[in-house]
């Protein structure tokens, strides 16, 4: 393991491969053809460095481990402009305990994302992809049965989306049917030129935390400030939650699913946040 | 505006957040730092509705949502998904077998 982590790079690297099982072990074990069990998860890489720094290069701010600085899946140096951002990725590679587990480290994925742009989308492609996700808001897409659950729709997004019609001057509207409301052109159009006064990281967090509350809505008045993060994945899941109010939570499922929405939520907003701003800080004299 | 309530109510559990996911030097962590340096040099302001503070009280409360789902996503996963497969032992062993023991190996 550790002749491996010799090398300077830090991707996203193959899982290593399992030991051999040893051979006293009985018999019948349904050996793949590289010695390693059918369906066994794959070694997890082990914590390998102790302290983990930030420094600050030419492109902004840099990771280290231990002495070795951080690159992107892609061998790119990982840069983030933000100093904010690099201390929240050093405490996320700073957090991992014995093994290192990719999937809880949100906001190293995004900017990893942001650096090496595997989709490859310009910033057009990227806000059209946002916007298109208007054709199908979940605030948008309402049900006329169980009566309960309507109301609560009504009750819960319709004011999100008054908010929204308000704040951008533009018409919304909600549907029951399966086609979705009848979006105009010129509310894409302002959301198009409202996205577009976002940078290329900023954008790219915005369409992350879309995807994941699958409403372009939610997502502004999350990006806006109007609502909290817990608030956002509550109207996200309206329908769950009625359900398991109704029925029961499913701790394994249920309540596994609400963290991770949160957290990849939580991290794409704060991501986005910490990408626009610029802030200076101007000390006022004190007035005897 | 969304409903935050208590900016130190938030900051204190965000500080506490930190020191799980720090350990031991949590109070070393550029992150300790960086969050009370910020609350710090908000608290001072002559103005009544501060919108940096409000934006930095906002900024405190996602990262807190953020830690949180995050250790409490690990804990649930540990629990219930972490475990992987048995081994062929230990199933035959669930209900009762043993795996024979074949002294010339397999035929």
């Amino acid at each position: 393991m550790w002749r491996g982590c010799r090398r300077l790079w830090l991707a996203h690297s193959p899982p290593a491969r399992l030991p051999r099982p040893p051979p006293a072990a009985a018999g019948s074990c349904p050996v793949g053809p590289c010695g390693r069990r059918a369906y066994a998860p794959p070694a997890e890489r082990k914590r390998f460095y102790q302290n983990v720094s930030i420094s600050q290069g030419e492109g902004g701010f840099e990771i280290n481990l231990d002495h070795r600085k951080l690159k992107t899946p892609q061998a790119k140096l990982f840069t983030v402009p933000s100093e904010a951002l690099a201390i929240a990725v050093a405490t996320e590679w700073d957090s991992q305990k014995d093994t290192i587990k990719f999937y809880t480290m949100h906001l190293t994925t995004l900017c990893n994302t942001a650096l090496d742009n595997p989709t490859q989308r310009n910033k057009t492609q990227l806000i059209r992809a946002a916007v298109k996700f208007l054709e199908t808001d979940t605030v948008c897409y309402r049900v006329e049965e169980p009566p309960a659950l309507a109301e609560l729709q009504k009750n819960e997004w319709d004011p999100v989306v008054s908010w929204a019609e308000k704040r951008y001057n533009v018409t919304i509207g909600s549907s029951t049917s399966i086609l979705g409301p009848n979006i105009p052109a010129s509310t894409k159009e302002t959301f198009v030129s409202h996205l577009a006064s976002y940078n290329m990281w900023a954008l790219q967090g915005i369409e992350f935390v879309i995807t994941q509350l699958k409403s372009l809505i939610l997502s502004m008045s999350l990006i806006d400030r109007h609502i909290t993060v817990e608030k956002a994945v509550l109207l996200s899941r309206l329908e769950e939650e009625y359900q398991i109010r109704r029925w029961g939570n499913v701790e394994w499922a249920h309540d596994y699913d609400l963290c991770e929405l949160r957290a990849r939520t939580a991290a794409g907003t704060l991501f986005v946040h910490l990408c626009s701003e610029s802030s200076t800080v101007k000390h006022k004299l004190l007035q005897d | 505006m969304a409903a935050l309530g208590a900016p130190m109510r938030t900051l204190r559990a965000l500080l506490r957040e930190l020191r799980h996911a720090a350990g031991r030097s949590y109070r070393d962590s550029p992150a300790y730092r960086h969050v009370l340096a910020a609350f710090r040099a908000h608290r001072v302001t002559s103005e009544k509705l501060c919108r940096a503070q409000q934006e930095l009280h906002f900024q405190a409360a996602t990262y807190l949502c953020l830690l949180r789902s995050v250790r409490e996503h690990e804990a649930l996963h540990r629990e219930y998904h972490g475990r992987g497969e048995r081994s062929p032992k230990e199933v035959a062993g669930l209900v009762g077998f043993r795996l024979p023991q074949q002294p010339g190996g397999k035929g």
